[in-house]
């Protein structure tokens, strides 16, 4: 029977009865729809058909042609992070009630995703010291873009300042989004590896619907945002700022700092890289901006009997109902990558996730001295989280130093160059809670020799 | 297992599905506390690697106005209650997994399990966005493979992985068209979308700077052509079409409908939500569509994750190659793969990376379960089983658009109405049974709208039990209204205020 395949039941007696209660003689009959000059001939020129086994071994192949950082040391972040994922995330997130579920349309039979979300939104306020936050966005990067025309919105002005220390493919993507909603970006230059503030008290006028900054930023460095909170409040804009999560359990959060928008990519708590991958943005709200908020968003409530439930709510913003006049066009979330978040926080607890911040903190202070040691320039005296800037000796390419630094079993940093011109040969580099101070020490001695 | 107190039964739902009875039942099941509830100070579920280097007190490394004056109040459990909360909430959903979920519009398929094992590799789950090319050969095989399996399958010319989404990859297409515009020096700033199609398309189509014209379908379900002439212009960027459209009919005149927008100098752009109907029997590319998205939570298989993440590559034909976002996977000739930035009419990045690469590996997986004779057949089952249904169906619930349908039909249960049962109604009576409902109360076209898709993953028995069931909820509501109206009674909450969850918003559990 060259029709069978595992994953459908058809079988040629259910196909006889059911043309016959249909009340057409063939398959072919179902399709008489579509006129003959359209319908496809012949066998569609894509990948062939593998048994299991024989799908298991290529898929192995192609996936043991990557370095994977089961057999790399990576020291390599610049906005996707390294970080160890608790064992029993996959384990929750694989439980099939979870993952083959759709979006909770129905509530009765959804409570479990539901009060996932509740309590990630829950988690990300948490974190972010912000009032209201919504079920997700597809990553950190579009939830910025997000914002931006988010605030737009609110404010009714059409200028977007932006730091260039804000992740250079966010930036991309905000320049995408501004094209589509006629809005202007201007941006804002950096100084000691922070934004410059003379420049952002320069760039904000009263046109400034947001500045939009993040925290630490692209080169590691924690901003100054109590000062640009007041610069970009002193022109009624408002202040947006893009987080690292795991960073939080030891940095003030930019709800107190004054954010009106706190974003950013959930992919340090629990979720892996996937070469960029899923992940999940998230996405939170000073409250006089709770319905203008894109995405989903789940509320708590109590059923017919008095129980407490859960739903999705203020569904009046959403593209289902309100079409082309949608606070976004955004349909589904990052659910999965949430429920991640939400286990990696639940693992980590209170004191776990300062922990992970601290050793964070602390391992890459070690690395940052340990390469000083060795000759190394550190080119910015800005304080940092978990990332810093390398300059390279004068001619050596970072490129090339990461290829050789692969030989010797290491992820070596990003190449700043390719973003930023005016860096190149610098090397931003990441160190997680899983580098040892042996592999510290190593890749410092190995990054020397290389560039020697 | 079913702790339902109600006056006539407490068992099974079949039996409580039974009974005539009252319906003033209170479910004993518990309420779920939250993580946070659980919380208890001292206790960790964590393990972190040593601190082997010398500590510094933090505020020496960061000044101390910047550091967080009070720790995130983050619940303090041990690991048995990770597990046994999450657990707990896992058996309070419902997917695929649990049941039929004929969710119209969803293809709410089988989600493959070696899918889930392949994309958890450590080749492919442990690698970063910016190793050297040469460290990520397999990696990007994989999506220049996809790509071109991608535009094969819908007779496109090219094809981007980076759209996050369905809603995402419509949003890309329309910004490529607007490029596309732009550099012919012209300025188009209308979208035509039928009154069928999907809330993205116009949302979208707004987010790109459009603005949307709707059109109404005419009495076969069809776009009516003389209202789409009459809203075509020099000012149409595109036409928006899901085809077969929501309501699982195919488009027979999609030739002329295309002609009309070409003529008119648009371009036409597929809604590939539906794509389950017509893999191998006819592509996007043949029909003369530009631009397509498809997405691959759905026609590819890959599991929908309890609203994400999903994926939405969107392929184009060859006149909007140079606007494609950036960067795309390309070949050289030695044969190695790298990421071509180089393209400098490209519309941009639209999204962090290259789009949600763990997704992808998903779905090049069941391609290649299938290849291209399987995934034909694929869809001539999606399509058989969904007309088999809708005959069955069919004298018990107004069928507004008879014929053939494709993977999808609609219904109305206008005709019930009469009892004072509505269509909701009848969806939260399925639950009782174990189902998951239909898509409902779209597309907004269609009265009282059921709208049922089953796929090709479902037997007849599954289905012939779905249907016996919609058929003794229709005599039901005919007989005893109030059961269909009471219901559901075997769930762990039963119908939820969402009114005032909407007037007075409890978004987060405000722990601290």
């Amino acid at each position: 029977m060259a029709n069978l395949h595992r994953y459908i039941p058809m079988t040629e007696q259910d196909q006889a009865e059911m043309l016959a209660t249909i009340g057409v003689s063939s398959t072919e009959e179902l399709f008489r729809d579509i006129p003959e000059a359209i319908r496809y001939k012949g066998t569609m020129p894509m990948s062939s058909a593998l048994d299991e086994f024989s799908l298991l071994e290529h898929m192995k192949e192609l996936a043991g042609r990557n370095a994977d950082t089961d057999r790399y040391k990576s020291f390599l972040g610049a906005g996707i992070y390294d970080h160890h994922l608790p064992v029993v995330i996959n384990h929750m997130i694989s439980r099939s009630e979870f993952y083959t579920a759709y979006t909770p349309y129905q509530p009765e039979i959804s409570q479990g995703e539901l009060q996932a979300i509740f309590e990630f939104q829950s988690y990300i306020c948490e974190l972010t010291g912000m009032k209201v936050a919504n079920a997700s966005m597809y990553d950190g990067v579009t939830a910025l873009s997000e914002a931006g025309a988010l605030a737009a919105g609110a404010t009714k002005r059409k200028q977007l300042v932006v730091s260039r220390a804000v992740h250079p493919e966010a930036r991309q993507a905000l320049l995408t989004m501004a094209h589509g909603l006629n809005l202007e970006i201007v941006e804002v230059g950096c100084a000691n590896g922070v934004t410059d503030l003379d420049a952002l008290r320069a760039a904000v006028t009263t046109d400034t619907a947001a500045v939009l900054v993040q925290s630490p930023n692209f080169f590691g460095a924690v901003e100054d945002l109590a000062a640009i909170e007041l610069i970009i409040h002193g022109a009624k804009g408002l202040f947006v700022v893009s987080a690292n999560p795991m960073a939080l359990g030891l940095l003030e959060t930019p709800g107190k700092l004054g954010a009106d928008i706190c974003v950013g990519d959930a992919q340090p708590l629990g979720i892996s890289q996937s070469l960029g991958g899923p992940t999940c943005g998230f996405f939170a709200v000073a409250e006089p901006l709770m319905r203008r908020m894109p995405g989903r968003i789940v509320g708590q409530t109590t059923d017919i009997d008095g129980k407490r439930g859960f739903v999705l709510t203020l569904q009046a913003r959403e593209q289902h109902i309100r079409r082309e006049k949608a606070t976004s066009n955004i349909c589904s979330n990052q659910a999965l990558l949430a429920l991640c978040a939400s286990i990696y926080l639940s693992t980590m607890g209170k004191q776990g996730l300062i922990d992970a911040a601290n050793l964070n903190l602390q391992k890459a202070h070690y690395a940052a001295n340990e390469l000083k040691k060795r000759g190394f320039e550190l080119p910015f005296g800005s304080p940092f989280f978990n990332e810093f800037v390398v300059k390279l000796p004068e001619g050596v390419s970072v490129k090339e130093t990461n290829l050789k630094l692969l030989e010797s079993g290491f992820l070596g940093g990003y190449d700043l160059g390719i973003a930023y011109p005016e860096l190149a040969g610098h090397m931003l580099i990441a160190v997680t809670e899983k580098r040892t101070r042996t592999e510290i020490d190593s890749f410092a001695s190995r990054l020397g020799e290389v560039v020697a | 297992m079913n702790t339902t107190i109600n006056e006539s039964t407490t068992n099974a739902s079949e039996t409580t599905a039974g009974s005539a009875g009252g319906f003033k039942n209170v479910s004993t099941k518990p309420e779920k506390s939250l993580i946070f509830e659980l919380s208890k100070p001292g206790r960790v579920a964590y393990s972190l690697p040593p601190l082997d280097v010398p500590e510094v007190p933090a505020s020496e490394l960061i000044p101390a106005s910047m550091l967080r004056e009070i720790p995130a109040q983050l619940p303090e459990v041990y690991e048995v209650d990770v597990i046994r909360h999450y657990t707990e909430l896992s058996r309070r959903n419902f997917g695929v997994d649990n049941g039929f979920y004929p969710l119209g519009s969803c293809t709410m398929k089988y989600n493959p399990k070696i899918n889930e094992d392949t994309a958890r590799f450590a080749g492919f789950a442990k690698i970063h966005p910016y190793q050297p090319e040469e460290s990520i050969q397999g990696a990007l095989e994989l999506l220049y493979t996809l790509q071109n399996d991608l535009a094969a399958l819908t007779g496109m010319d090219q094809v981007t992985l980076q759209p996050a989404a369905g809603a995402h990859g419509e949003w890309t297409g329309l910004m490529m068209i607007r490029a596309y515009h732009e550099s012919r020096g012209e300025t188009r700033t209308k979208v035509i979308v039928p009154d069928s199609s999907h809330g993205t398309n116009p949302a979208s189509a707004t987010v790109a700077g459009f603005e949307t014209i709707t059109i109404k379908s005419d009495e076969r379900g069809m776009v009516d052509l003389d209202a789409l002439r009459a809203a075509v212009g020099s000012d149409t960027a595109a036409l928006m079409l899901t085809n077969p459209s929501t309501l699982g009919l195919f488009e027979e005149q999609i030739v002329e409908i295309a002609e009309i927008i070409h003529e008119a100098g648009g371009l036409l752009y597929y809604d590939g939500a539906n794509s389950n109907a017509i893999m191998g029997i006819t592509r996007p590319g043949d029909m003369g569509f530009d631009v397509v998205h498809l997405n691959l939570h759905k026609t590819m298989s890959t599991p929908h994750g309890g609203g994400g993440p999903g994926a939405g590559p969107v392929g184009v034909k060859a006149k909007l190659i140079p606007f494609l976002p950036k960067p795309i996977v390309a070949q050289r000739e030695d044969g190695t793969y790298y990421f071509d930035y180089d393209r400098p009419q490209s519309i941009g990045r639209v999204k962090a990376y290259y789009g949600n690469f763990g997704i992808l590996v998903r779905a090049y997986t069941y391609i290649r379960t299938y290849g291209p004779e399987g995934l034909r057949r694929v869809s001539e089952c999606a399509v058989l089983n969904a007309n088999y249904m809708m005959a069955r169906l069919a004298p018990h619930y107004e069928i507004p658009y008879p014929g053939v349908c494709k993977h999808e039909f609609v219904m109305s249960g206008r005709g019930l109405k009469a009892y004072g049962v509505r269509t909701l109604d009848v969806a939260k009576r399925l639950l009782d049974f174990g189902y998951h409902p239909p898509t409902i109360y779209f597309p907004l076209n269609v009265e009282e709208c059921i709208m049922i898709e089953p796929t090709e993953t479902e037997s007849k028995e599954t289905l012939d039990g779905f249907i016996d069931t919609m058929i003794r909820i229709a005599e039901e509501a005919r007989t005893n209204p109030e059961i269909v109206l009471n219901a559901p009674y075997d769930t762990v909450v039963r119908r939820l205020d969402e009114t005032t969850a909407a007037r007075k918003p409890v978004l987060n559990c405000a722990c601290s």
